[in-house]
């Protein structure tokens, strides 16, 4: 329902009701935290953003020209073969069963991950820091207004 | 505790497996089929999920958390990535008047 609803508005609302069902399964996968940061950063600020954005530009309805009818069933085929290729490689593929003696139900929490992220992953980490600081000189100086440009949209 | 929780024992990986691919096809053609930017922009993040959902799979079925580290870093990217998308958007509304991509099709406007 997110690709195929006119109204935008609709679409986000779709995707969040996506992400929460995707949290769902990240509980049920014993994946607590990333269940709740998956709420956290992806239904509750990313989609915020995107609301924001809709809001901000005013769109209502889809009141563009849409894709020609070759263009979408051309889109549609091609997703669809490659879903049967998908599907077709899945089948074929054994997957190791899960190693009963091996198990180790601590690895979804929190305290395991932090401890993995700070000791194997630390540079990552602090990459992912300045990853963050150049998005956000970006994203500032794409919304600067140019001079000379009028206040008004 | 060592004992497997009767989920991951009685739905096989396949099923995940198929539901993260499925995922990933509808964000595919959402993004193949749509003018919208921002929809094409949601469907990107749709496909992302699917990725992430695939990656907790195996790191749940295998208790490799490695699986759910790089879960953590593709969220974090995907939103320095929004960010700096939607500015762009909002950016092309200020030019066009439209967020159509059909109508970006010249290098200088």
């Amino acid at each position: 329902m997110v690709v195929f609803s006119k109204n935008p508005i609709h679409s986000v609302l779709y995707l969040i009701l996506t992400f929460f069902t995707i949290s769902g399964h990240y509980v049920l996968l014993n994946a607590q935290f990333l269940a709740a940061v998956n709420i956290i950063v992806y239904a509750g600020a990313i989609m915020v953003l995107f609301l924001f954005v809709i809001m901000f530009l005013n769109l209502k309805k889809e009141s563009e020209v849409h894709k020609t009818n070759l263009a979408k069933a051309a889109a549609v085929i091609s997703g669809g073969i490659l879903l049967v290729i998908f599907v077709a490689v899945f089948r074929k593929a054994t997957f190791v069963p899960v190693d009963a003696t091996n198990f180790n139900s601590q690895i979804g929490m929190v305290k395991t991950l932090g401890q993995i992220l700070y000791k194997d992953f630390l540079v990552p980490f602090e990459l992912v820091s300045v990853l963050f600081l150049s998005a956000m000189v970006g994203a500032v100086m794409l919304g600067k207004k140019e001079e000379g440009e009028r206040n008004t949209f | 505790m060592k004992e497997v929780p009767e989920i991951l024992q009685q739905i096989p990986q396949n099923y995940y497996v198929l539901l993260s691919s499925t995922l990933f096809i509808i964000g595919v053609i959402g993004v193949l089929t749509r003018r919208n930017a921002l929809i094409i922009f949601m469907s990107v993040e749709l496909m992302l999920n699917a990725v992430n959902l695939l990656l907790t799979t195996f790191s749940a079925y295998k208790s490799d958390p490695t699986g759910q580290v790089f879960v953590f870093f593709i969220m974090a990217v995907a939103a320095a990535e929004v960010a700096v998308g939607l500015a762009i958007i909002v950016m092309m509304y200020r030019y066009m008047r439209s967020i159509d991509v059909g109508i970006l099709d010249r290098l200088k406007f």
